[in-house]
């Protein structure tokens, strides 16, 4: 990786600057409201900016998906050719549900329905391969694969 | 209950008129503003000439002389400074202390010393010639980061320099302002001399205070929501500017150690809040100062007004071209620097409004004026043009 060199600006925020492999000096200002810019250096005049793109927080993060996107293309490739034929879902425990208190094996998903329940996120963490005797609480997604009348029979009962 | 009606009924003619008298300002100051957006510039010039254009003397004629108003426009100089003071944390102060004295040094030597020198030529006292210098000295860091913005220079080499020179200045106004508000009060030497070094004391203590434990307050008004936080703020700022005045160091400084005393996470919310209020503040402010300037005060002023502006416009381009100079950048750049320092603005204001009690206080003021409205042509559109200037 290239030497990347940080200078603060008072009142505004940091600037990050590196020059890139074909030789071209590009930056980064954070500012301290979450605002970015990228900058990218005149050839001619080394001190100035030929150009400069102003970023809201949210359009950074869509330019950071973009600049990942190779990787996370090619690691959803092999996770499809995994499971081909298979879904993966989402299901948020919410307050209300039924499930909220009670275990996994409580509700027999697999025997069912077919549907694994292959994690749980909880806050932060995730919990992977949770065991059957795992009780759900408010505000825990479990993750769950199976075929997509599979996924939608757990999401009703989850839910409900 | 009964008494409370009784209360608002004597005093509602009396409101009714304040409320009439600000709204109407604040309607036209809202176009001006608008005027200001489209035109890429701040407010603040455009305020001293509505204020110029419509107070004593001028094309109509509008008294707004309320003590409510007035009250409003005092309140807005204590926002000011106290969001001047929130603009750096401890950290960029320390760093600032560290690194700008030699740039900071030159930049009073070349900006400070013609505002006094001509103060002096045209006669007046020194009080009023050491606030002329005040005037002079320190670069408007509202329009310079707004220009600096405005131009996409905000990732140029040479812009740390210009920010680190804002730093300084900053820092020397904590030193200045309670100086000067002491010479104003005047008295015989020795009292001067008393007054200043009371001064001198209160700030050191207070900055020393703020920067050493000022994370342990900042951590406590972050305990609650930003209702709590902006109403502590806003209290903490007017008492500490009260008590200052009191000890006769000014209510200014007190707001603006506040502000340098608040760190963190305090300093980033409480600037998020204040902003609107200061901007609300702060706008009847210049206008109240332009209101009590008479625009045929202004003709005799604009020669020394030019020559100062002139004289301190080419005091900015060394000191900028110096700093820049000194961090590794090219000549192009370094002429950047020193034509961004050009444009003065808010602090020129705040202390030309220090010295309205001296008999040159009129004079003063319109002298201010004429300044800042001329180096706030000068400054942003040399610095759009600089490249031109020099030979790369």
């Amino acid at each position: 990786m290239a030497d990347i060199t940080e200078t603060n600006l008072p009142g505004v925020g940091v600037r990050h600057e590196f020059v890139t492999e074909s030789g071209q000096h590009v930056g980064v200002i954070s500012h301290r409201g979450g605002r970015r810019e990228i900058l990218v250096y005149d050839r001619d005049d080394p001190d100035s900016c030929s150009m400069v793109v102003h970023l809201t927080e949210h359009d950074s993060r869509t330019l950071n998906e973009l600049l990942g996107v190779s990787r996370v293309t090619d690691s959803l490739a092999a996770v499809e050719q995994q499971i081909e034929g298979l879904a993966i879902d989402w299901i948020p425990i919410a307050e209300g549900s039924s499930f909220v208190g009670r275990s996994i094996a409580d509700g027999m998903f697999r025997t069912s329905t077919g549907v694994s329940i292959v994690a749980v996120v909880r806050d932060a963490s995730t919990v992977p391969s949770p065991r059957p005797d795992f009780v759900f609480s408010i505000g825990d997604t479990a993750v769950c694969v199976g075929t997509d009348e599979g996924l939608a029979a757990v999401r009703s009962r989850l839910t409900a | 209950m009964h008494l409370q009606v009784q209360m608002l009924a004597a005093t509602g003619s009396e409101a009714a008129i304040a409320f009439v008298e600000i709204g109407v300002i604040a309607v036209g100051l809202s176009f001006l503003a608008l005027i200001a957006g489209r035109f890429g510039i701040t407010a603040v010039p455009l305020y001293l000439i509505a204020g110029l254009a419509f107070g004593d003397g001028g094309i109509v004629d509008v008294t707004a002389s309320s003590d409510f108003v007035s009250l409003t426009a005092e309140i807005g100089v204590l926002l000011l400074l106290l969001t001047l003071g929130l603009e750096y944390s401890a950290d960029e102060l320390r760093t600032g202390i560290r690194t700008g004295v030699l740039p900071g040094l030159l930049d009073m030597a070349l900006n400070f010393t013609p505002g006094v020198a001509l103060g002096l030529l045209l006669g007046w006292s020194t009080p009023a010639s050491v606030l002329l210098g005040g005037i002079t000295w320190v670069s408007s860091s509202g329009i310079i980061s707004k220009v600096l913005n405005d131009l996409g220079r905000l990732g140029n080499r040479e812009t740390p320099t210009v920010l680190n020179l804002l730093v300084i200045e900053d820092l020397a106004m904590a030193v200045y302002l309670p100086v000067a508000a002491a010479l104003v009060i005047g008295g015989t030497a020795a009292d001067t001399a008393l007054t200043v070094g009371i001064a001198l004391v209160t700030v050191v203590v207070i900055l020393w205070g703020g920067l050493t434990f000022g994370h342990l307050l900042s951590r406590s008004l972050t305990i609650g929501s930003d209702e709590t936080l902006l109403l502590a703020v806003f209290g903490l700022t007017l008492v500490v500017a009260g008590l200052a005045q009191q000890l006769q160091v000014s209510a200014a400084i007190g707001a603006f150690l506040v502000g340098l005393a608040l760190s963190g996470e305090a300093q980033r919310r409480t600037r998020h809040l204040i902003e609107p209020l200061r901007d609300l503040f702060a706008a009847v402010f210049f206008v109240m100062f332009s209101f009590q300037i008479d625009p045929r005060d202004l003709l005799p002023v604009i020669l020394p007004a030019l020559a100062l502006a002139v004289v301190t416009a080419l005091g900015k381009v060394a000191t900028g071209w110096w700093a820049a100079g000194r961090a590794g950048v090219g000549r192009r750049g370094r002429m950047r620097a020193g034509t961004m320092l050009i444009a003065r603005g808010e602090f020129a204001i705040v202390v030309a409004a220090i010295g309205a009690s001296l008999t040159e206080g009129p004079e003063l003021a319109a002298l201010a004026a004429a300044y800042v409205l001329l180096t706030d042509a000068i400054g942003p559109i040399s610095t759009k043009f600089a490249d031109r200037l020099v030979r790369a």
